[in-house]
């Protein structure tokens, strides 16, 4: 049965706090008439009152508070109510969350959840727009998860909340709220794609247009990027008879490259979209890592698409300028393919 | 002179019989030889990085921590050894964490202020821990286990915002959790008058804390005054904030006092091992002062004779799907 990405989050959060009384919720206005300000949390707190907790404007203390519960045995789910705030919790989770354990020497766990809705599109602007994530990439002790419409969001964050020992940062799009879940089936097929998915909490899934055995590009994109690359796949391939694999994670930290590189061998060639800031951002990271570990699979500079380092605008002319769109993707393609056309003629 | 005889009493490192006052002034006069101890390592270049020493502020801990039971939660700060040793006693533990062995209280990976052993815990940036203390305090209140939490903070740690987070919501929800602000008058090297304005209790009942402040260095008087405020916060479950204004009669870390002399000496005069051991039959009091040496002795014999840890053990503990020894580029090939 089709459902969205907001239901799917909210089922698994219903389904938890009755299954199991460690997980308490937390967040601002989280309270039921309201719900909270996406609805993820709508109908909790009629049900489950005392592990429903309303917070005030102060996500650094929760945050904390958070922690504090989750080291003495509950299993806590922040709601961050804009992704933008999370850097009012740096230091909770730079400077304490993600150290205690190790720090400690394994003697402490710290399972705890952080959800929040990132980014753009909708115009809120320069504070409720952003997409922050890449600051916490390669923060000792976390894992930062992603779902997007490809992976069943629900399923990933129960298995953050119930079977992750360590601190998650889940990053949930927020234009990717309304969209219908497209869990693939095992090795099956997902519209006009041919599926894999990974094994493991938190999957990787690549779809190819014809059973993994003709690609020309690797797309790798996560989170609300994922239905944007697609599109422009499916655009690519019907204008320009361009073969691109989407490879969408949805453990952005660690990064698991081998699907990346499995693709990679196929195509030769990889562009990393992002919704977050170019600079220093994940895509970054990815090639970085790409390049030292399988530089021999690369035969044309791979590229990034993301956001243009820029505060974010309210209006959308301006906002639509500084995110990455449709265009920059199947741009970023072509110019991935004519760069390897040089290449080839050398 | 007040007569404490609390039989709730629970100490892990002493026997529930002994004398109270006996039992307060060997805890305090163990803090003293292990920080003393520990300057002169320093000193000699034994023990890595820093640390921030207690002394003249003993009888804090002893007064407080000794009417703690064992499943009680405190988190200290960077201050921490002297809660340490009032509350568990382990010098040794305490001793090889400083000289950062693979036996130490967690394996030289935090040092002196970033401690963990059953129910204590400690870390190193400001303000955190408070929060973080009263999520710990309600987790056992919504556990129904009947432990309360103590968090301990200097008056330096009042300019941090995340402390006033923690009095509201603390305050909202009713955690059973003990407030301890130490004020030792200087923040580092700053005097508390160039620092904090206003008044440090009103700080508390402005979030509606019932909040007290006593002027002591006396271990027997705080620890007959705090008998009851503990007691209140397990049995009313719900926070008290209580200042003790004190003195720090040694640098913040390891050098860097420039405090007027004449007011250190000043206060030197109300040094709480004096006071209280002058209370002690002398026999007693010296073989406490024997005890505590040959404590401490017994540790440093011990901890140097401990390994370092192994950096095949980089990994323990990290959080799981990292290899953070392997950077992407030396990785074996898939």
């Amino acid at each position: 049965m089709a459902t969205n990405v907001l239901n799917s989050l909210n089922a698994a959060l219903h389904k938890m706090l009755s299954e199991d009384s460690r997980v308490v919720v937390l967040g601002e206005d989280l309270l039921d008439p309201y719900g909270g300000a996406f609805k993820i949390t709508k109908g909790l707190s009629t049900k489950f009152p005392d592990r429903v907790l309303t917070m005030p404007l102060s996500e650094a203390g929760f945050t904390a508070l958070a922690a504090g519960m989750a080291i003495r045995g509950l299993r806590p789910v922040v709601e961050i109510m804009f992704g933008d705030f999370l850097m009012l919790a740096a230091d909770q989770i730079v400077n304490h969350i993600g150290k205690y354990r190790w720090m400690y020497n394994d003697k402490v766990r710290v399972p705890l959840v952080i959800r929040t809705p990132m980014g753009g599109r909708r115009g809120y602007g320069p504070t409720h727009s952003q997409t922050l994530e890449k600051h916490f990439i390669g923060a000792p002790g976390w894992h930062v998860v992603a779902p997007s419409p490809f992976h069943e969001p629900g399923t990933l964050l129960r298995r953050a909340v119930l079977e992750d020992d360590d601190p998650v940062l889940f990053i949930e799009n927020k234009a990717m709220y309304a969209r219908l879940v497209r869990e693939a089936p095992a090795d099956g097929r997902l519209g006009d794609f041919h599926a894999r998915t990974t094994a493991g909490s938190y999957p990787t899934v690549t779809l190819s247009f014809d059973s993994f055995s003709r690609a020309d590009v690797t797309l790798v994109a996560y989170g609300g990027m994922a239905e944007l690359v697609e599109t422009a796949a499916e655009q690519l391939l019907m204008r320009e008879e361009i073969f691109c694999e989407l490879v969408v994670p949805s453990s952005l930290s660690p990064i698991n490259l081998e699907p990346i590189l499995e693709s990679l061998r196929r195509t030769g060639k990889l562009v990393v979209c992002e919704e977050g800031t170019q600079t220093a951002g994940w895509g970054a990271e990815l090639i970085a890592a790409v390049s030292a570990r399988a530089f021999e699979l690369l035969q044309a500079a791979p590229l990034r698409v993301a956001a243009k380092d820029l505060p974010i605008a309210n209006t959308s002319t301006l906002e639509t300028a500084i995110l990455p769109q449709l265009e920059d993707i199947t741009q970023a393609v072509l110019r991935v393919c004519s760069n390897n056309r040089r290449v080839m003629t050398r | 002179m007040s007569t404490p005889g609390d039989t709730r009493l629970n100490s892990p490192h002493r026997n529930h019989d002994d004398p109270i006052l006996e039992r307060l002034y060997a805890q305090m006069v163990l803090i003293r030889r292990f920080e003393e101890r520990v300057l002169e390592l320093f000193a000699a270049g034994e023990l890595f990085g820093t640390t921030h020493c207690y002394i003249g502020q003993e009888a804090n801990a002893v007064g407080i921590i000794n009417h703690l039971a064992p499943r009680d939660i405190i988190f200290s700060s960077h201050r921490c050894h002297g809660h340490f040793l009032a509350r568990t006693g382990k010098a040794d533990l305490l001793m090889a964490e400083l000289m950062g062995r693979a036996t130490g209280l967690v394996g030289g990976r935090g040092g002196s202020q970033h401690i963990c052993y059953e129910n204590f815990y400690s870390n190193g940036v400001q303000g955190g821990i408070v929060p973080t203390a009263t999520g710990m305090a309600l987790a056992e209140k919504m556990q129904r286990t009947g432990a309360i939490a103590t968090v301990f903070m200097g008056d330096g740690t009042l300019g941090e915002g995340l402390v006033y987070e923690a009095f509201n919501l603390a305050s909202l929800w009713k955690a059973p959790i003990l407030f301890v602000i130490e004020n030792n008058r200087w923040s580092q090297s700053t005097p508390v008058e160039k620092q904090l304005a206003g008044s440090m209790l009103d700080r508390g009942r402005a979030f509606g804390i019932e909040s007290g402040e006593i002027e002591s260095t006396d271990a027997e008087e705080l620890y007959s005054h705090f008998a009851t405020i503990v007691s209140k916060v397990r049995q009313e479950q719900r926070p008290h904030l209580e200042v003790i204004h004190t003195y720090r009669l040694c640098h913040h870390s390891k050098s860097d006092d420039m405090r007027p002399a004449d007011e250190i000496e000043r206060y030197r005069q109300n040094e709480p091992l004096p006071k209280l051991r002058c209370r002690l039959d002398p026999k007693v009091a010296d073989r406490l002062d024997e005890e505590a040496q040959s404590t401490v002795e017994q540790a440093v014999t011990w901890a140097r004779q401990q390994p370092f840890p192994s950096a095949s053990t980089l990994c323990d503990g990290a959080a799981a799907g990292f290899a953070p020894a392997e950077n992407y580029g030396t990785a074996p090939q898939a």
